[in-house]
């Protein structure tokens, strides 16, 4: 079904949405929430973050709770990724498939103790997730499922300032290594302090219960961080070539075809998808999530922008996602293409208003 | 949000000043908010004859591209060529570097069809 609000559907707010206010955030829905899209512009937050150090609203991304004997190897047969050689504290970046290996979602997960696991999802695919997980729990109980999203925020912290500020925003509270969680007391707030994020930059994501949200947003401004929106979020993303559920990852394509074969592990236990990846490794992929860079400046591709061999008015594919790269100058973005068109150097076109404008695929991350 | 006095206005968030028939347009503090910060302009060719309400120009912002209307019918004489390098004036100066477009009016006529800066303001209030 697809996930449009009804515009009776109020929107939902976050512990934060005080605090938007009064930075003076310019708001904007997205998967049902209330979100900060920019605070003082879109280009200025991404470069706080690309040089010294932002921080974004992410309480609208699911956290999920999973805990039981077993709980492990039952998530290990529901994600692409291999979760058994995570010690506790570690995480990993993993795929949820349907049995036709299309990504259900994908999701961060980290591993709090021997049997208890925290999931971050995407907030649009929260419900489904939850759905897919639940349907599929063993019928004996012993593997507990809890959205712990209601009642908890979440902040990423980004750029290469992070750990100068961090001794100033919570001092005592160690930061994990990269893709590792710690959990910490900060007053009377409990954290867990995720050393990951969506920006390229070195960045930690922050979990904790509502009520010690503000005060941690306040100490994070007050060590120097920019307040960012989902403008500057999503071109920082697309800049590194990270992929959007929803945009560039959908249940019609395999995480093969999206580029992400390094978090598929063909050759662990069985989880749902492997067959059909199996499958779809050894016929090869019929298409490719590949980085088109646009050869000058001009109008910056958008989504669903159709793609084209030049000289050829047959499009081969169209843009998933689009825009102007704030450090780069220029107009980039992804698009399913065919194998025989998805090397780096290949010239391609992007149509724009009923114009071609040429193309160049390249090798990800753009920046 | 400023509105100056000096102007008109259309309801399509377009700013007028005319001297010696010429018509100087762009787009206002509200529009420019709204449009987030600019990355890209394509804007009309001298030459160019446009109706009043037509599409002549697109600002692509970050988020969007978005049509801009010409509030007065004419021929297009000058384009601003400083927004191909610097296309942030339109966020920064909107009312003075930011301009877009100079048409000579075929109708002067329009120009009182156009809000005052007193009914603009109320529009974006």
């Amino acid at each position: 079904m697809p996930e449009t609000l009804h515009e009776s559907t109020p929107l939902l707010e976050t512990p934060l949405a005080g605090e938007h206010r009064r930075l003076g955030a310019r708001m904007a829905p997205f998967a049902g929430w209330d979100m900060p899209l920019q605070y003082e512009g879109m280009i200025a937050e991404h470069h706080a973050v690309r040089q010294g150090l932002g921080v974004f609203d992410i309480s609208h991304m699911g956290q999920l709770m999973v805990d039981g004997a077993g709980a492990g190897e039952w998530l290990n047969g529901l994600l692409s990724n291999d979760l058994s050689s995570l010690a506790v504290g570690q995480g990993q970046y993993s795929l949820m498939l349907n049995p036709q290996g299309g990504i259900i979602d994908d999701l961060i997960l980290y591993r709090l103790g021997d049997t208890e696991w925290f999931l971050i999802v995407n907030a649009s695919r929260k419900t489904t997730d939850f759905a897919w997980l639940e349907a599929h729990l063993p019928e004996d109980g012993s593997i507990r499922l809890d959205d712990v999203t209601s009642g908890r925020a979440g902040l990423a912290i980004q750029g290469p300032g992070l750990v100068a500020a961090w001794e100033r925003i919570a001092p005592g509270v160690a930061l994990p290594e990269r893709n590792g969680i710690l959990q910490g007391t900060w007053g009377r707030t409990e954290l867990r302090v995720c050393r990951t994020g969506y920006t390229g930059e070195d960045g930690c994501e922050v979990f904790c219960p509502s009520a010690g949200a503000e005060d941690l947003l306040r100490a994070v401004l007050a060590a120097g961080a920019t307040p960012c929106g989902l403008g500057a979020r999503d071109t920082l993303r697309l800049e590194k070539g990270y992929a959007l559920y929803g945009a560039d990852l959908d249940a019609r394509h395999t995480p093969l075809e999206a580029g992400l074969g390094a978090f598929v592990k063909l050759g662990k236990s069985a989880f749902v998808g492997q067959a059909r990846l199996l499958a779809q490794k050894a016929e090869g992929v019929p298409t490719k999530l590949v980085a088109l860079r646009c050869d000058s400046k001009g109008p910056p591709p958008r989504a669903h922008c159709l793609v084209y061999r030049p000289g050829n008015d047959e499009p081969i594919g169209e843009l998933t996602s689009g825009g102007f790269s704030p450090s780069l100058g220029i107009g980039i973005g992804l698009a399913y293409l065919p194998m025989e068109c998805s090397a780096p150097e290949t010239s391609l076109e992007v149509g724009i208003r009923g114009r071609r404008h040429p193309v160049t695929v390249v090798r990800k991350p753009f920046y | 949000m400023q509105v100056p006095e000096s102007l008109r206005y259309a309801t399509s968030h377009e700013w007028v000043s005319v001297t010696d028939g010429i018509a100087t347009i762009g787009v206002t503090d509200h529009a420019q908010a709204e449009l987030t910060d600019v990355v890209y302009l394509e804007l009309p060719t001298p030459g160019k004859q446009v109706k009043a309400g037509d599409a002549v120009a697109v600002i692509e912002s970050v988020k969007a591209a978005n049509d801009i209307y010409t509030p007065v019918s004419g021929e297009v004489v000058e384009f601003n060529p400083n927004l191909e390098t610097d296309p942030s004036a339109v966020n920064q100066a909107p009312y003075t570097d930011g301009w877009m477009f100079r048409i000579r009016l075929s109708d002067p006529g329009e120009i009182d069809k156009l809000l005052t800066p007193a009914e603009y303001q109320s529009q974006i209030s």
